[in-house]
């Protein structure tokens, strides 16, 4: 893919609707430095959100899509839950896999775009829920941080299956009552970052999506660490505030008042990983 | 017989039913008929300059300038437009819409008939979709209207449009804007 094909015929560019002229003429492609201090005056590559209204995972979205250092030749696969509603809006090339196999979909085409296009950088993303990631899926997404490949893995932690109406997922709290899980949590939320470092990430995160910049800083140091070393991995909390019973204005601060306990910022980089990240603040990439 | 829709079920395959395949190199589908290229682009412009609202709808293909040939066939698609009285209604791309599409600026690949019968339209050339696409919103337009439609296709064709035109090319194109002003004089119009 290149950018190229957001160019329209001037022939027929007098038919073509607003929001796919804005995609070629106000959209950021071709720059690295594009992010989410572009989003008051660029066309971003989201057009409208099937979320609910408040929903954190719009917020992690927009954030996400606005900090992609090559958009152009970003290709995203994901998986079902509330988020695969979206990719039919975002104006990039998504792949909606099998529930649970995103991991090994994305290894696929990570290896076939580089034996394809070895001259051009292309980034595979993975994006999906804890419940596609952790436990359906986890199969798939050890496996491919075993075998090294070359993908950034990126889970929208919400503690619940929202999609399918709220069963406990390994990532919800112990305890923690939801409609189709009325005995409680019996165990232990899954440490997944752990998990990520153990099975050979490179680059490992745990936050919320409370801050822009920070989570533009962590998706573009992800990506530049998976295109050179190796998987690695971004677990966000995006709260379910349908599931957990708040208010749409009540994501952020529920996000804000976990930033300082279990959400705490974490943050693992192998000795190979800090130095694809110093280089690339020293190009003024990061 | 492939006949003009409503067919019924949607997306029935009404054409793979009938033993209708794709014409051969060389030649066009008029219908179940294997014919002649200019006997086909005939037919084709007679039923866009007689039936009502005749749309064309160009694909990704021809809306975007992602090689010299596709600015071209742009240009010649504009022309083909203006001979035949035409409108154009792009399919710009082929994403579901939520929560709903506006049928007089754009045609759907999921649900092409919204836009067909909205605007009312009798007779549309599909050009430059995707093979995949077209031949999912060809059976639906097929099964749910009673439009007459014409695949004018870069490769093998459709056996679900009512006309079509295999092989399309800048030169096939021009050949065809020949055919339709000269259909057009002897229509009268
Ligand atoms: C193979 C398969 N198994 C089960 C499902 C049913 N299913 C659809 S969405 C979903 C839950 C998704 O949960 P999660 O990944 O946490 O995403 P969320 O909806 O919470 O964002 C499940 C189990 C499915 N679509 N496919
Ligand atoms: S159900 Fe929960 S996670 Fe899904 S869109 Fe609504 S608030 Fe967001």
């Amino acid at each position: 893919m290149s950018y190229k094909i957001f160019k329209i015929n001037e022939d027929l560019k007098d038919f073509m609707p607003p929001e796919i002229v804005d995609l070629e003429e106000k959209a950021t492609w071709g720059n690295p430095k594009r992010g989410v201090m572009d989003l008051p005056y660029s066309k971003e590559l989201i057009e409208e959100h099937s979320l609910c209204a408040g929903c954190p995972e719009s917020a992690a979205f927009r954030y996400i899509l606005a900090s992609l250092p090559n958009p152009e030749d970003t290709i995203i696969v994901n998986s079902t839950g509330c988020t695969s509603l979206v990719f039919p809006h975002i104006a990039l090339h998504t792949v909606h896999s099998l529930f649970g196999n995103q991991n090994a979909v994305a290894s696929g085409i990570k290896r076939v775009l580089e034996w394809r296009f070895p001259d051009k950088v292309k980034d595979v993303i993975v994006l999906a829920g804890d419940g596609a990631t952790v436990d359906i899926g986890l199969d798939c997404t050890l496996q491919s941080f075993f075998r090294q490949e070359k993908i950034t893995t990126i889970c929208f932690d919400n503690e619940v299956y929202a999609n399918t109406g709220g069963q406990e997922s390994g990532m919800t709290v112990k305890g923690h009552v939801f409609k189709m899980a009325p005995k409680g949590k019996q165990w232990d939320k899954v440490p997944m970052w752990q998990l990520a470092i153990d099975s050979g990430c490179h680059y490992v995160v745990r936050m919320t999506v409370s801050s822009p910049k920070k989570v533009e800083k962590v998706i573009k140091q992800a990506i530049y660490v998976a295109r050179e070393v190796g998987p690695t991995y971004i677990h966000l909390y995006t709260p379910c505030i349908l599931e957990i019973g708040l208010n749409a204005d009540d994501g952020l601060e529920e996000m804000r008042r976990t930033d300082k306990e279990r959400f705490k910022f974490f943050e693992y980089m192998t000795d190979a990983a800090k130095e694809v990240i110093e280089r690339k603040k020293e190009e003024g990439l990061i | 017989m492939a006949k003009l829709g409503p067919s019924g079920y949607s997306p029935y395959p009404v054409a793979m039913y009938e033993d209708i395949l794709t014409p051969p190199p060389g030649k066009a589908l008029l219908f179940n008929e294997i014919v002649d290229e200019e006997i086909a682009m005939r037919e084709a412009a007679k039923a866009m300059l007689t039936r009502e609202n005749p749309t064309i709808f160009p694909g990704p293909q021809v809306l975007y300038a992602w090689n010299e040939e596709a600015k071209e066939k742009a240009r010649l698609v504009r022309k083909i437009a203006e001979t035949l009285g035409a409108k154009i209604i792009p399919m710009y791309d082929y994403r579901p819409k939520y929560p709903k599409i506006d049928p007089e600026k754009e045609i759907n690949p999921n649900h092409p008939n919204l836009t067909i019968w909205h605007n009312n339209i009798k007779a549309c050339i599909f050009i430059g979709v995707h093979c995949h696409y077209a031949n999912v919103a060809l059976k639906i337009i097929r099964a749910e209207t009673d439009c007459f439609t014409i695949a004018m296709c870069g490769n093998a064709g459709h056996e679900d449009a009512m006309i079509t035109l295999r092989d399309q090319h800048t030169e096939e194109l021009e050949k065809f804007i020949r055919v339709a002003e000269e259909v057009k004089k002897e229509l009268g119009k």
